[in-house]
């Protein structure tokens, strides 16, 4: 027996709703119905943190997150992050300048995560990124270049100069 | 898609009971990161699920009339961690849980969940235990209320009335259990994040007035058994004595008269006992330290 249910959101700036079923992972539902292809499926137990968005601000695993609780709530993905006339954001740009990619699967949710991260305003040391990023696994790149990216956009938007 | 029979989501803590009467066989999911797991692995799958993840009234920290500090059970890890109410008396229960699993899991983990759970390894459990938290149940015939150490029965087993429709709605912290009082906790597992504790040991102090005795010592551990436990042997040697090299070692050693971890593919029943000395020295002079004692 199918059950479903109204969900209504705003993904990346837009107010929606749809009919979804309730057995659905808000992966599902983003990639499905939505068609957000940058949510990842990886592990889907909640390990890799490649299906990685942000709800109300915070990070979540999409994979792990029932697409019925979307109700009411507001969503970033990586597609939301794009400028008007399609321009990177600068972490983006950031990620490509460090070689901070290589296969490109773990990408969208390591740089959801540092959007969180950086829209903090806070300024935080290399034992702190680490563990804000550490719920992510990369297979590519071994991570320096992806702990440096976050970095180096960390003190632009501080206005700092980042220390050797 | 989650092989699931069917969802029920609770609108209010009164639905939720009314829904666990209606659905004895169903599975209570807060956050999910434990729940929606197993039933991925096939455990749980093919059952029905009653959510309360959507009832807010049961997030969130405050201090309530009789000075307790109140946890609703569905309060997020990372809101635990960055709560003010939790850094200024309780912030060892911060800590230990921003060593949860991962940030992401830290922002959908609930300590209802995690508690409800029944499992040991649990990161809050040991702080919870040492600092004598008393654990709030509804259901159908009100409010029940119980200490921690009541709470877990057996691995994986806890006091829960589904029968009565309960669901655990707070964990409370009373005041005469957090006043003047500062705890640390180590977690030891073999990689920082996305690891459970092979070992986890909760400690907290409250010195007497002249800071020159321990007035109150609590320590609690996860997995030195098969639910979370304190460790009155030790408690025993700390509390009333002065604070000296020597009574540190003979706490740290008086462990082993209580705790019984047990031999598993994450470590051996020996390594366990041995870092539990180790974690319990250390665990006590950070304590002292923050108390503003000092050791002689």
């Amino acid at each position: 027996m199918s059950q479903y249910k109204l969900v209504h959101c705003n993904i990346n700036g837009k107010d929606v709703e749809r009919m979804v079923d309730v057995r659905a992972s808000l992966t599902d539902m983003l990639r499905n119905e939505y068609h957000l292809t940058s949510v990842k499926k990886g592990c889907e137990v909640g390990e890799c943190g490649a299906c990685n968005v942000l709800i109300n601000g915070e990070a979540f695993n999409s994979c792990i997150y029932l697409a019925v609780w979307a109700e009411g709530k507001t969503i970033l993905t990586l597609e939301g992050l794009e400028g008007p006339n399609g321009e990177l954001s600068d972490i983006q740009q950031a990620f490509i300048d460090e070689t901070a990619i290589q296969c490109g699967f773990c990408t969208p949710g390591f740089i959801m995560t540092a959007v969180e991260i950086l829209n903090s305003g806070k300024e935080y040391s290399d034992e702190e990124l680490r563990k804000l990023l550490s719920g992510h696994l990369c297979r590519c790149t071994g991570y320096e270049n992806i702990l440096r990216a976050v970095k180096k956009t960390m003190y632009k938007r501080l206005g700092k100069e980042m220390p050797a | 898609m989650y092989d699931m029979k069917a969802l029920y989501e609770a609108e209010s803590v009164q639905h939720a009971i009314q829904l666990r009467l209606e659905h004895p066989e169903a599975q209570i999911i807060a956050g999910g990161s434990d729940v929606l797991v197993q039933m991925r692995e096939g455990k749980r799958a093919g059952k029905e699920l009653i959510s309360i993840y959507m009832i807010d009234a049961m997030r969130g920290v405050s201090i309530d009339e009789a000075e307790n500090i109140r946890i609703g059970s569905l309060t997020s890890f990372s809101h635990i961690t960055h709560d003010p109410i939790i850094q200024k008396y309780i912030n060892v229960l911060g800590e230990a849980v921003d060593q949860v699993g991962s940030p992401q899991i830290r922002n959908i983990g609930t300590i209802g969940g995690n508690t409800c759970n029944g499992v040991t390894s649990a990161d809050s459990a040991s702080t919870l235990h040492a600092w004598e938290a008393v654990v709030e149940l509804t259901g159908v015939n009100g409010v029940r209320r119980l200490p921690i150490k009541d709470f877990y029965i057996k691995a994986g087993v806890v006091d829960i009335r589904a029968e009565e429709g309960e669901i655990q709605t707070a964990i409370l912290i009373p005041k005469v259990s957090y006043e003047n009082t500062f705890g640390h906790y180590i977690k030891y597992g073999m990689r920082n994040a996305m690891e459970i504790a092979s070992l986890g040991c909760s400690v907290n102090v409250r010195l007497s007035d002249d800071k020159q005795t321990i007035d109150r010592c609590r320590i609690a551990y996860g997995v030195a058994g098969p639910v979370p436990m304190r460790v009155p042997s030790a408690e025993a040697v700390a509390n009333g004595s002065a604070m000296t090299e020597d009574m540190v070692n003979e706490f740290s050693l008086a462990v082993l008269n209580d705790i019984n971890p047990r031999d598993s593919w994450r470590a051996s029943k020996a390594f366990r006992q041995h870092i539990a000395v180790e974690m319990a020295k250390r665990a006590l002079i950070e304590s002292i330290h923050r108390a503003g004692g000092e050791i002689k």
